[in-house]
């Protein structure tokens, strides 16, 4: 089997490859946010069957705008099936590639995140006749907002697909454009879902308490905003890779330029989801107990800064992969190394960025309903995101072993798969305990919110339980120590 | 870089110890962090059994433990055994 290809026959194939990831991904998104949509307004309308146009028509409005991802991602697919980039260069074959890659990840979250606020307008106005013209305004701010996501790997898509790159190396200009892709298809994911699931749950409480939904849409705004920032992040990456990435450099550039697309791209999901769940969360509070509604930002903010801690990891490894000169060997073990560092740091941010959001989510609803008792619950919300946090710091660890290893050892083949193996293992092993780690503590906040006088007990309970949940994540680090420095 | 069917056989051997182990640590730490909430929940609403609550949350913590050290083992293997 002969395998010479000519440049022509090299980008269809990443055209091609791209179409199919960029609709496949894109697809999911959207569907299962107008799905969403679609049941709560067969349930609405099914509690009062007079309602049903005006439940419908909220409905097609609220699934329009969810649809939007889904038509961003049929757009960059048809123009990778029926386009011809070839006239770029080579690099084209990676830049359609990762085109796709950005559009149809990116497109996942904005979607489902845009049924939220539609599918609460629906339920709100059929559990509050009164309101229902109303709430269509605060679920399209909600919607629009987290749409900028799908359109930040709109605006990545086209800059890739139409980057002239002739003359270029696909390594490492080629990665460094993959990279571009995958840091913002995969950053916008947590960003556009967050967002939503906050425009939901304004749009509920502005069923509840109409007279709220001033504070309510300021507080859903703010929140949503900050939830933004790891999409941003990604951005930011994304076109300093595509504008400055590397022409020239060893295979180490390349393997940098992958893993600082991988850091950012995927330690934005968990930050992005986290943020926008305690948005939701101090949205939820304030409809419940409006008396609060003046100390709720600050709290929710203090919740979101430490919620964003693991994605800010996340920036700091790649802007190091890619501005830092690595004294390691140019051999297949360096660029294991260097794309392992991304990967430990990128997927072990997810776990600790959704854990910290959902701790942040319970201290604010915890403050609602015991108002008194809000330095108590200041205090446990801030321990058990501290603790929650290690699994991201276990990551960091390992990236900053990997980047600065001392690599002397005979270049091997196991060897470099002994380092690509210990960034998957703390990377994927961080995220659940990050995960778990946050339940306990949202669920330990909300118990000072119910009997506040049992706190020395919920915080012992807390510790013990998150000191379990911590043990996979421990397991995790040890056996990338044990593949970096024993094996 | 000569590769041999030998290093193959390693190389693979190391990269599915880390995919046991990190994939293999996502559902206990999940599944233990959902078990610690729900005991808080619990000891919230029935301070006065926090000894049984918080023995029962360790006993499922224990068991839910058990798939982590599943991947353990089998990372251990493929790492020092194979």
């Amino acid at each position: 089997m002969d395998m010479v290809f000519d440049t022509v026959s090299i980008v269809k194939a990443g055209q091609f490859l791209g179409a199919g990831i960029s609709i496949g991904f894109g697809a999911i998104g959207a569907a299962f946010g107008e799905g969403l949509v679609g049941g709560f307004a067969n349930c609405s309308i099914g509690r009062r069957i007079g309602m049903a146009s005006p439940y419908t028509r909220t409905m097609l409005i609220g699934q329009a705008v969810a649809e939007t991802s889904g038509i961003f991602a049929l757009m960059v697919s048809v123009l990778l099936v029926f386009g011809d980039f070839s006239a770029n260069g080579v690099c084209a074959w990676t830049a359609t590639l990762s085109a796709g890659i950005c559009m149809g990840l990116g497109a996942l979250g904005s979607g489902v995140g845009a049924g939220y606020p539609a599918l609460e307008a629906i339920w709100g106005a059929a559990r509050q006749p009164a309101v229902g013209g109303q709430m269509t305004t605060t679920m399209l701010i909600g919607q629009a907002v987290c749409q900028t996501p799908a359109i930040f790997s709109l605006v990545i898509a086209f800059m890739l697909m139409f980057r002239n790159c002739v003359g270029l190396d696909v390594w490492p200009y080629g990665a460094s454009l993959l990279g571009a892709g995958i840091a913002m298809g995969f950053g916008a994911i947590g960003s556009g879902w967050g967002g939503g699931q906050a425009g939901g749950a304004a749009c509920e409480g502005a069923a509840r308490q109409p007279h709220l939904r001033g504070p309510l849409t300021t507080l859903m705004l703010v929140g949503q905003a900050v939830a933004q920032t790891p999409a941003i992040f990604a951005l930011l990456v994304a076109i300093m890779l595509i504008s400055i990435g590397p022409t020239e450099g060893t295979i180490l550039t390349s393997a940098a330029v992958l893993g600082a697309g991988i850091s950012v791209g995927f330690g934005a999901i968990g930050s992005g989801m986290g943020n926008g769940i305690t948005a939701e969360g101090a949205c939820n509070a304030i409809s419940r107990e409006s008396s609060t509604t003046k100390d709720m930002l600050t709290f929710m903010l203090v919740g979101q800064a430490v919620g964003q801690t693991p994605v800010i990891f996340s920036l700091v490894v790649a802007l190091m992969l890619m501005f830092i000169t690595f004294n390691i060997p140019a051999t297949l073990v360096g660029f294991c190394a260097l794309l392992a560092a991304g990967i430990s740091m990128g997927l072990g941010a997810i776990g600790s960025g959704w854990g910290n959001g959902a701790t942040g989510a319970a201290a604010c609803k915890a403050v609602a309903m015991e108002p008194t008792q809000r330095p108590v619950i200041l205090t446990l919300m801030l321990v058990g995101q501290a603790v929650a946090q290690t699994p991201a710091i276990f990551a960091l660890l390992v990236a900053f072993i990997l980047m600065f290893g001392n690599y002397t050892g005979p270049v091997t083949l196991p060897a470099a798969m002994a380092l690509l193996a210990a960034g998957i293992s703390m990377g994927f092993g961080a995220i659940g305990p990050g995960i778990g780690n946050g339940i306990t503590a949202a669920a330990a906040c909300e118990a000072v919110g119910n009997r506040p006088e049992e706190r020395g007990l919920y915080m012992r309970t807390m510790l013990v339980a998150q000191a379990v949940a911590q043990s996979t994540a421990i397991y995790a680090l040890v056996i990338a120590f044990v593949l970096i420095f024993v094996v | 870089m000569d590769i041999s069917g030998a290093d193959l056989v390693r190389a693979a051997a190391f990269i599915g110890a880390g995919i046991a182990m990190g994939l293999g640590a996502i559902g206990p730490g999940v599944g233990e962090g959902f078990v610690g909430g729900k005991a808080c929940e619990a000891i919230g609403r029935n301070p006065d059994e926090a000894g049984l609550l918080t023995r029962t949350m360790l006993v499922a913590q224990a068991v839910a433990e058990s798939t982590g050290i599943y991947s353990l083992v089998v990372a251990l293997l493929l790492i020092f055994v194979v």
